[in-house]
């Protein structure tokens, strides 16, 4: 699947998006399995109750199952208006 | 009901114009324009990054929302995105309706739903540096007003 990042979590893995072969259940494993990879990707998910979670463009929760998803996006709370 | 996200600068009392011309059956028509507000005096630009794709589809989402819940007759509303100056117009939604309470509601409610539910995120750039506006818990809790 596609893993998206957006502002500071952009930033602080160092990519806007990236291709992950996964066979995580819900967004919650996919989190623990990133957090596993590098010190980056650890600080970015350190707490998830800072960010937010889309699947295919529409916001869910992390204990959301990924079944299907092709899209996965991980952000702070948004600023618009 | 056009949804337009752009990084072109748009003319706020322009577009106000054009709605109001081309909406049938309106007796109301409310507006509201957001600018990027220099609040120390030491603000260089605002940068915006959304997320192309579900930008569009959350607000096309909020506004048919708007659509159900109050007897409009049209809404329109435009975002910017990419690098603002101080005093540019970040974003406008207009509503028409048939009376005022309508317009006025639904002009309000969507613009609750933009700050929080429109994938926008805004980085403030002065001489110290660039940092993340960070959402705002009043921002959140104002969505319990319409559920």
């Amino acid at each position: 699947m596609d893993v998206l990042y957006f502002a500071w979590v952009r930033e602080r893995i160092g990519l806007p998006r990236e291709r992950v072969e996964t066979q995580a259940a819900t967004v919650k494993d996919l989190v623990t399995e990133l957090r596993a990879r590098e010190a980056r990707y650890d600080a970015a998910f350190a707490d998830t109750t800072a960010l937010r979670v889309a699947l295919d463009q529409v916001l869910a929760d992390f204990d959301a199952p990924l079944a299907g998803v092709r899209e996965v996006a991980f952000f702070p709370p948004m600023t618009g208006g | 009901m056009p949804v337009r996200v752009q990084d072109a600068v748009f003319d706020a009392g322009a577009e106000l114009n054009a709605f109001t011309g081309a909406v049938a059956g309106a007796g109301a028509v409310v507006s509201f324009t957001g600018i990027v507000r220099d609040v120390d005096g030491g603000l260089r630009d605002m940068l915006i990054e959304h997320y192309p794709g579900m930008t569009e589809k959350a607000i096309t989402g909020i506004v048919a929302e708007a659509r159900v819940r109050w007897d409009l007759a049209d809404a329109l509303v435009i975002h910017r995105f990419g690098q603002l100056a101080p005093g540019a117009a970040i974003m406008m939604v207009a509503t028409a309706a048939p009376h005022r309470a309508a317009a006025f509601a639904a002009a309000d409610f969507l613009m609750d739903y933009l700050k929080s539910r429109a994938p926008f995120w805004k980085k403030e750039v002065t001489a110290e540096g660039a940092d993340w506006v960070a959402a705002k818990a009043a921002d959140e809790d104002a969505l319990d007003r319409w559920s």
